[in-house]
């Protein structure tokens, strides 16, 4: 900071050369601990091996998975030994088309496939071409069981691969053709989730949100027997492809770990930290015991306790819930007992003088001082313990942890898997949200 | 006298409803504890009773194994020592890309710094989801992106630390005394000296102390995460515990070198928070 220009006083300077060379000093001490951090850092970066990490990294698959999780595609697959030719969501046999869509025309072996912006696959018995614009026509044809590839003259694209075994085009993340000796494969990309509400197969498909609205208050029945509600709901939750009922069931495990956990450690750690605060408890080898207690319940960890859980209880919500609940009665314990030793004596005193009785003091003096504390606590980790609950259940104890974690390692239907982070995300933005809300309005904070 | 009697009448009355209100509030938290136990314990694949006779063989069993590895054992220590060694890395290089990138939200979400007013509820917007993202989801995001490596862990650690730290930083930040900063922008202090000359040394001490108890809850998330395919202690684990029995005495050591890490790095961070905490009540 400059002064020039400024008259002086000289009884300033030497206290201005010792503020400046305090200044110095910490300046001094700021930039070694940046330069270690940065030495740090570059060790790191050589201990993780980040350059090998650069060359086998697959940024591909990060925007396959990106289309994949807001898109869905058709299947047009022709099986070359039988003959047969499916066009079908995913191609699952379940969602197949009876009539083909629009965009595929079909004249006894020939099929003709719109694949947009120019793109035209045509079909034929065992071979097909494809119309590239920009690039030319690409012939494929499946011959003595070889695939054979003519493409136009010039430059092979890098996003086409032909072999004697395979042939696979995919110009854009939006279609790829591929042929193999057994099968012929068209895939077009449309954008948004297939059959999110009701199965492809079903009669509810055809209707909008309106109608389904009309036919939910209507009294002819779709299927005799049951009401219309009723089988809306029904075939929504039991959607094959989305499986909201279940992915709802393992949300609800989740939450329930995440309460049951944080609950039985509020209530566990409590009567302990009174054993474990020095102003309540006198006797030092108790106060002793009960802190390593919390130390120790603390320290192994929840990883460690699921493991555990996980062989004596099996997989489930309840060896969540017991792991969360003995990890966070040792942090709970520590958190309490220590607001404990931090309270006001006045209070305590002002209701012993009454006359109460041991429990009242506690019930008087002692718990409305320290219940904030108890409750703030008790939300965060209420809301911490939520995220804590879906990695626990990714190690085996169930729940929508488990459930991300078999849909990423099928790595099919990313849209499931989007599916279901979104609804994670939402899960604990919500309990952030009603912990944070209880919080205030429980304890009068702001 | 009528008043007071009528006084008396209300404060009766509101007595009684806070005294319902607890009742309502205890049996409604009894109800979700019975109800709840009771839930988890159906859908678990073993009981709750049965397997309470359970609960000591594990652990015996692999403190058998390990007692049974005698001499063996420390060696087993050393040998996993590298594991342990990558996890620390992971959680300390995840809390300080975190917490770099915790302080450019903080000085962005804080609404009384003036850094650039129209982005302080984008900052906060952009916290709150990073803090909503469980580290899970990112890892396992990124192991299929990139392989398995501790790099997927890292990153999805530092994810999640920087919402979390941003907001624990946006609100030290709001807290600050301003006079400071206002005295220096009287002498004509630029943005960057009301920086580093009044608000930093307000807030270093509490961003140093948040960051501590962020590390130590960042080792705990890396050694999980190792669990799902990203390297460190955690996949050690898996692969010994995967093979069942035999493999109990390295599986102890690796319990023994984590419980261990986890507790020292627990008093460290408890000891220091506590000394900044000291130094801070003598100014």
């Amino acid at each position: 900071m400059s002064v020039t220009g400024l008259e002086m006083d000289s009884s300033l300077m030497p206290h201005r050369t010792g503020v400046m060379r305090s200044v110095r000093r910490t300046s001094r001490i700021g930039f070694t601990i940046l330069g270690l951090v940065l030495v740090y850092l570059t060790y790191t970066w050589f201990a993780f091996d980040v350059p090998a990490l650069i060359n086998s990294a697959k940024p591909e698959r990060a925007a396959l998975l990106a289309t994949d999780a807001v898109a869905h595609k058709v299947h047009v697959t022709r099986l070359l030994r039988r003959g047969t030719t499916a066009i079908a969501i995913e191609g699952e046999r379940t969602a197949t088309y009876e009539t083909p869509p629009d965009w595929v025309a079909v004249e006894g072996e020939r099929l003709t496939i719109d694949l947009e912006d120019g793109y035209t696959v045509t079909m034929l018995a065992t071979s097909l071409t494809f119309d590239v614009p920009d690039y030319g026509l690409i012939r494929v044809s499946v011959q003595d069981g070889r695939v054979i590839t003519e493409l136009p003259p010039g430059k092979k694209p890098d996003w086409l691969r032909a072999t004697d075994a395979k042939f696979d085009a995919r110009p854009d993340l939006g279609r790829r053709v591929q042929v193999s000796r057994a099968k012929i494969e068209v895939h077009r990309y449309f954008l948004g989730w297939e059959n999110f509400f009701f199965p492809f197969r079903s009669p509810l498909q055809a209707y909008s949100a309106g109608e389904l609205l009309d036919l939910a208050l209507s009294d002819e029945e779709i299927e005799p027997g049951t009401s219309n509600l009723r089988l809306i709901l029904d075939t929504f939750w039991s959607n094959p492809d989305w499986q909201h009922g279940n992915v709802f069931i393992a949300l609800l495990e989740t939450l329930l770990m995440a309460v049951l956990g944080t609950f039985t450690a509020a209530f566990v750690a409590l009567p302990l930290a009174f054993l474990a605060a020095r102003n309540f408890t006198p006797s030092g080898p108790v106060r002793f015991v009960v802190r390593r207690f919390f130390d120790f319940v603390r320290g192994i960890d929840m990883l460690i306790w699921s493991l555990i859980f996980i062989r004596s209880f099996g997989l489930g919500p309840l060896t969540g819930a017991l792991a969360i609940a003995f990890t966070d009665t040792g942090t709970l314990g520590k958190l309490f007992s220590e607001a404990l030793e931090n309270i006001d004596r006045r209070q305590v005193e002002g209701v012993n003088a009454t006359g109460a009785s041991r429990l009242q003091t506690y019930r008087f003096g002692v718990i409305p001082q320290i219940l904030p504390i108890f409750i703030s606590q008790g939300f965060y980790y209420l809301e911490s313990n939520t995220r804590s609950a879906t990695v626990i259940g990714a190690l085996g104890a169930g729940g929508i942890g488990l459930m991300l974690v078999e849909t990423i390692k099928t790595s099919r239907d990313w849209e499931n898997t989007l599916y279901i982070i979104i609804l994670t995300v939402l899960l604990v933005i919500a309990m952030d949200a009603l912990s944070t809300r209880l919080r205030r309005r429980l304890t009068g904070d702001r | 006298m009528i008043a007071s009697a009528h006084l008396r009448d209300e404060i009766l009355q509101m007595k009684r409803r806070r005294q319902l209100y607890s009742a309502a509030i205890l049996v409604l938290l009894v109800a979700i504890m019975v109800g709840g136990y009771g839930q988890a314990n159906e859908m678990n694949s073993g009981g709750f009773i049965g397997g309470l006779s359970k609960f000591f063989d594990y652990p015996g069993e692999i403190v058998a194994e390990a007692w049974d590895a005698g001499v063996a054992f420390p060696a087993l220590l050393w040998r996993f020592l590298p594991a342990l060694i990558e996890t620390l890395n992971i959680a300390a290089v995840a809390t300080i890309l975190g917490g770099l990138g915790a302080m450019v939200f903080a000085f962005l979400g804080a609404s009384n710094l003036n850094v650039w007013p129209p982005m302080v509820p984008v900052a906060r917007r952009i916290t709150d989801v990073m803090r909503a993202f469980p580290e899970l989801i990112v890892a396992l995001f990124l192991i299929f992106v990139l392989g398995t490596s501790p790099i997927p862990a890292m990153i999805a650690v530092a994810f999640h630390t920087t919402g979390a730290l941003g907001k624990q930083f946006s609100e030290v930040n709001e807290n600050i005394d301003t006079r400071a900063v206002e005295g220096l922008g009287a002498c004509g202090a630029s943005w960057f000296q009301r920086m580093r000359f009044a608000v930093l040394p307000q807030v270093l001490p509490n961003y140093l102390s948040y960051f501590m108890l962020r590390f130590e809850i960042n080792v705990r998330a890396s050694a999980i995460l190792g669990f799902v395919g990203a390297g460190g202690i955690g996949s050690e684990l898996r692969r010994t515990i995967g093979w069942g029995q035999g493999a109990g005495d390295e599986t102890a050591a690796l319990f023994v070198l984590l419980i261990m890490s986890i507790f020292l790095i627990d008093q460290l961070s408890s000891w220091m928070r506590q000394r900044i905490a000291q130094a801070e009540a003598l100014t």
